[in-house]
């Protein structure tokens, strides 16, 4: 954005955060121009004759017709570096903590930050000679970006040719140079530590692969009863209060993805506070160093501009493309996408283009697919493509708790897993508050041979059969509500006491207590068997005569309860303990004598 | 208190056309009129109105008149334009002082020497400088206290209805809150958008009763003030807020009410721009248009003071599916529900826990902010109040007989927690240690404590259950 042009525009008419300015003759659709004296930051988003409608990313008040407009000829772009991870930046990529430094405590206008800090040195390590044949995705050399996760220098999507200069090990600002590169028509293009990259153009890779491998997340209710792929997509819709950031900050914590990029779009304040203050202290489970480490956020809270609401989450799946190209698996959630697609709908509005339904422009479902569609489990471009994958999360805030709503629709017909949060769970305390009958996964038939193969052969029966309980359960509790507890035949109160169990003791899930927020596959599997091996043998003692209230008051239900509070280490040892007790259970511990 | 000085003025008497609370200026091509500009309108009878520009090009200006249209009309009315936005003096003399919705003094008294003038928009908060809010503030209120913790810094709104005692709460709150810890500067400045004057003059009756009146600074849009004019209200008192907490290091507290009339200002003007409506006919940037008022309240790294905000939203019919309470809650930190049918029952504050929430407490309450066995007590009383309810439900349908003997003591509990812990009199002040103690003697009548209380652990029973306790509570002595 250096070109200050030639030709400037002039302001014709302000209304909110949209601009329309004459004399942009020779600009292009999603151009970035800065708007007015204070060079506030816009992008075209529509050309009629030389006239330009501009979306401005900042608040427009005070600014009049008649200011210039200065083009910049090149679309919105982020920088594409060293030291994005551990970063808080804006919808637009400004580092939140360099703008307080340079404003202070508020945010205002006309701020030009990079991306990326331009003094910081990055211990640079080639892996490649001189004299080699690159492609766009190679990797050039290494820097420890942070003590857990290696960048990888890559090679920009577009270029190829052979490889003239690599910068020798030692330590360099992003814009020094690292390579020289001869392209095949004899020019050579010299590659600096970083390259831009346009936010709504998807990164290239060369084939997408089956999404075969889940996404564990050490959430019971997500992994065990509705996973999702690594490279998958999925929604979580709930009402307020109903407990999505909860969710999504769980799955920021604890996803067994190597970065996580994190969008608060149009969200609180409070809760970026929150992860910023709590993800440096909190430990990755799978490489025991702070979670921040891995983890880049982008934060546009709710009174932020509405433009760059809608740019954050471009932003955002642009960083996630960088690092899958480098090869790791990524996970994005974004907090929330109703807050994006109502800043569609705002801009649509001062476009007064034709609304479709309640008011939403008529292209939002082709926006959300488009966006959904760069997750994905790929084969990544360059001479040694790399398996890696973007999984998206969205949080969807449908109004009133009303899935009908379109923004809800169109995500569901996207997405492969829906997580839905129910206001009923969540009015009872049972958290994580989503609704386990009505949530699905699409990709439990593809993942089904990674858990048998992974976790435990039987662990697909397993699942099933509690799923088929949940389900029963459902259906006595209808009964229940009509006729009371006591009409039922015993047979099915052992139902009831299972469900319950699988509910309050697996499903439900503190995700404030330090064992019980992260569960890894073992203990989850462990827990399951558990609980169906009482199913069993509480049958098993009915028959023979113990009194099924008995059954479900005796010492083993409690420890059955506390199972969720054993420490990962210590679960094989304590689980063995527990089902020999129950194996060991006889009529006689009912006050049953047995026949003989 | 709004500034008059002005720096470039530029005046037109083309006025083409008056629509609802729109007045349409054509600029014949000079420009020079900035988006968000305030005008004086100036009646052909000589009376000066305010309004603020909405969509600006060359040739034509839109402008919400914030003091109405009525009675303005195309030939003789002029506009002058002040070549600034909306501003406010501020100061820290501002205490104690009425101000109308439009900022300026009614309360008959000398006028203010601003220390600053700052836009009333303001700028969002820089999400790195803000500081998570964790200290506890008490309102003696024990529902609120225990199970809905109000925090320094947090946005928690009372939903309630027509008709039901918002108004007295929230005086109550204003009142009686207060910081555990040193003695601290604290303020309110409440803000009225629409209400009654009974209402004001309650409001303004109490705090002077009280001596609150001192610490208070009072914007007050009455029922029959212009309506358009709620739009600034709300803004002014907070942009004072923010100067009284960021300069002068004072925890202040601001009470909006009520933000369903301010909703209805919004969808007014929308209506006359012609706007795409969204849901109930309230346009689609209410969510945005209101976190630029929520998001004011918090604490920022570095400074003393802080904003707290209780809104307080009329839910038309009850509903707290409409959008006004909706978006409300996608944006506050909880919400206290006002419960129609424990009002009908004759309790005060007629606070349900059930539906209410607040967000930040898991990280206020406990150990050196209250008392380590606060999170499992609040746990403990929501859940057996909740189970009570549901036995009620289902006692209403099929009887008593199948009742356990636990689940009769259980309902027994609904029924005294109804009327000794939600129940207090306007005046009562409990400290949060009362109404911990007070939880504790309603769990006390269950005869297996270890048993029915399954949410707190039994160190905890054992070291705080009235029979286990060396220092017994007498359960009379709190005065209920």
């Amino acid at each position: 954005m250096t070109s200050v042009a030639e030709q400037l525009g002039i302001i014709e008419r302000i209304s909110g955060p949209v601009v329309q300015a004459s004399d942009m003759k020779g600009t292009k659709l999603y151009d970035v121009a800065r708007v007015g004296e204070e060079k506030l930051v816009g992008e075209i988003i529509r050309l009629i004759d030389d006239v330009a409608t501009i979306q401005v990313y900042e608040s427009t008040e005070g600014l009049k017709p008649g200011e210039p407009v200065y083009p910049t000829h090149s679309p919105l772009s982020v920088e594409l570096g060293p030291g994005i991870l551990r970063q808080i930046f804006d919808g637009i990529q400004r580092p939140l903590p360099v703008i307080r430094q340079t404003t202070g405590d508020f945010i205002t206008r006309g701020i030009e930050i990079s991306g990326l800090d331009h003094k910081k040195l990055w211990d640079f390590n080639p892996t490649i000679k001189v004299g080699e044949k690159v492609m766009g995705g190679d990797i050039l050399g290494e820097i420890p970006e942070t003590p857990t996760v290696d960048f990888k220098l890559l090679v920009p999507p577009n270029i190829q040719g052979t490889l003239e200069f690599i910068a020798p090990r030692g330590d360099y600002t992003v814009d020094e140079t690292a390579a020289t590169i001869k392209t095949v028509n004899d020019q050579k293009v010299d590659l600096l530590f970083y390259h831009k990259w346009p936010v709504r153009q998807p990164r290239p890779f060369s084939s997408r692969l089956p999404p075969t491998i889940p996404l564990i997340t050490g959430q019971r209710i997500f992994d065990t009863f509705a996973p999702i792929a690594k490279g998958g997509t999925g929604a979580i819709p709930g009402g307020f209060g109903t407990g999505k950031t909860v969710s999504q900050h769980q799955l920021a914590k604890w996803s067994d993805a190597k970065i996580v990029v994190y969008v608060g779009c149009g969200e609180r304040g409070n809760e970026m506070t929150d992860v910023l203050r709590e993800f440096p202290r909190l430990v990755d489970p799978y490489t025991g160093g702070p979670l921040m480490d891995r983890t880049v956020l982008i934060a546009n809270t709710s009174n932020m501009p509405v433009a760059a609401r809608e740019a954050s989450v471009y932003t955002g799946i642009t960083l996630a493309e960088f690092y899958r190209d480098m090869g790791y698996d990524v996970a994005m959630m974004a907090d929330s996408t109703s807050r994006w697609a109502e800043a569609l709908r705002e801009i649509s509005g001062r476009l007064e283009e034709m609304p479709g339904e309640e008011s939403y422009p008529a292209y939002l479902s082709s926006k959300i697919a488009q966006y959904y569609e760069r997750a994905g489990r790929v084969l990544t471009i360059g001479r040694n493509p790399r398996e890696a994958s973007i999984t998206v999360v969205g949080a969807v805030s449908p109004p009133g708790g009303d899935f009908s709503e379109p923004v809800t629709q169109n995500t569901l017909r996207i997405v492969k897993v829906f997580w839905g949060l129910s206001k009923d769970l969540a009015a009872r305390r049972h958290f994580p508050a989503i609704d386990y009958l009505l949530s699905y996964t699409l990709y439990w038939s593809s993942l089904e041979d990674y858990y048998s193969n992974t976790v435990n052969t039987e662990f697909p029966q397993l699942r099933a059969e509690a799923l088929a309980l949940l389900q029963k359960d459902k259906e006595l509790q209808d009964i229940v509500a009509l006729v009371g507890p006591d009409a039922l035949p015993s047979s099915e109160k052992i139902i009831l006491e299972i469900a319950r169990m699988l509910k309050e003791d697996f499903l439900q899930q503190n995700a404030f207590h330090d064992v019980d927020s992260f569960c890894n596959m073992k203990k989850q599997y462990l827990m399951l068997k558990t609980i169906l091996r009482y199913y069993d043998k509480a049958r098993n003692l009915y028959q023979k005569g113990a009194d099924v209230k008995e059954i479900f008051e005796h010492s083993s239900t409690i420890s059955i309860a506390r199972m969720k509070y054993i420490e990962q280490s210590e679960i094989e040892t304590k689980i063995t303990e527990l089902i020999t007790e129950i194996d060991g259970l006889t009529p006689r511990d009912f006050g049953v004598e047995e026949e003989y | 208190m709004t500034t008059e000085k002005s720096f470039e003025t530029r005046e037109f008497k083309t006025v083409t056309e008056v629509s609802g609370p729109l007045l349409f200026v054509d600029l014949h091509e000079k420009g020079g009129v900035s988006y968000g500009e305030i005008a004086e309108i100036e009646t052909v009878t000589g009376e000066r109105r305010k309004g603020q520009v909405l969509d600006v090009s060359n040739k034509l200006a839109i402008l919400q008149v914030f003091e109405g249209t009525s009675g303005l009309e195309t030939e003789n009315t002029s506009v002058r334009f002040l070549g600034k936005t909306m501003e406010i003096g501020v100061s820290k003399d501002m205490l104690g002082r009425i101000f109308n919705g439009r900022g300026e003094l009614i309360d008959g008294g000398g006028s203010i020497i601003p220390e600053k003038i700052l836009d009333i928009t303001g700028s969002p908060i820089n999400p790195s400088a803000r500081q998570y809010p964790k200290e506890f503030i008490q309102t003696g209120i024990s529902t609120i206290d225990t199970l809905l913790t109000l925090v320094r810094g947090q946005k928690l709104p009372l939903f309630s209805g027509s008709g039901l005692p918002h108004n007295m709460l929230a005086a109550q709150i204003a009142r009686q809150a207060k910081v555990l810890k040193a003695e601290e500067e604290f303020a309110v400045v409440f803000v009225a958008m629409g209400i009654t004057a009974d209402e004001a003059r309650f409001f303004r009756e109490d705090f002077e009763a009280t001596g609150a009146l001192e610490r208070a600074v009072l914007f007050l849009n009455l029922a029959d003030d212009p309506a358009i004019e709620r739009i600034l209200t709300p803004r002014l008192a907070l942009t004072t807020a923010e100067h009284l907490a960021f300069d002068h290091g004072y925890q202040v507290l601001v009470i909006l009410t009520d933000i369903t009339s301010y909703a209805e200002s919004l969808r007014e003007i929308a209506a006359a721009r012609s706007e795409v409506p969204s849901r109930r006919g309230y346009p689609g940037y209410m969510y945005s248009d209101f976190s630029t008022i929520y998001e004011r309240a918090g604490r920022i790294h570095g400074k003393e003071g802080s904003i707290t905000q209780i809104p307080i939203l009329t839910l038309p019919n009850y509903d707290i599916t409409h959008p006004v309470p909706d978006l409300t809650g996608y944006i506050t930190e909880g919400q206290i529900y006002v419960d129609v049918g424990l009002n009908r029952k004759g309790l005060y504050p007629p606070i349900n826990p059930l539906p209410s929430l607040s967000r930040l407490m898991k990280d206020t309450i406990g150990k050196g902010s209250t008392r380590d066995d606060h999170k499992y007590v609040q746990d403990q009383l929501y859940a057996l109040y909740a189970t009570g309810r549901d036995l009620r439900d289902l006692v209403a349908v099929v009887g008593d007989e199948s009742l356990t003997e636990t689940d009769k003591q259980i309902l027994k509990f609904a029924e005294l927690f109804e009327d000794k812990f939600i129940n207090q009199d306007y005046y009562e002040n409990r400290t949060i240690f009362q109404s911990l103690d007070l939880g504790w003697e309603l769990l006390s009548i269950f005869k297996d404590p270890y048993k029915v209380l399954k949410r707190i652990p039994a160190e905890t029973i054992d070291k705080f259950h009235p029979e286990k306790r060396d220092q017994k509570v007498d359960f009379n002595s709190v005065d209920v």
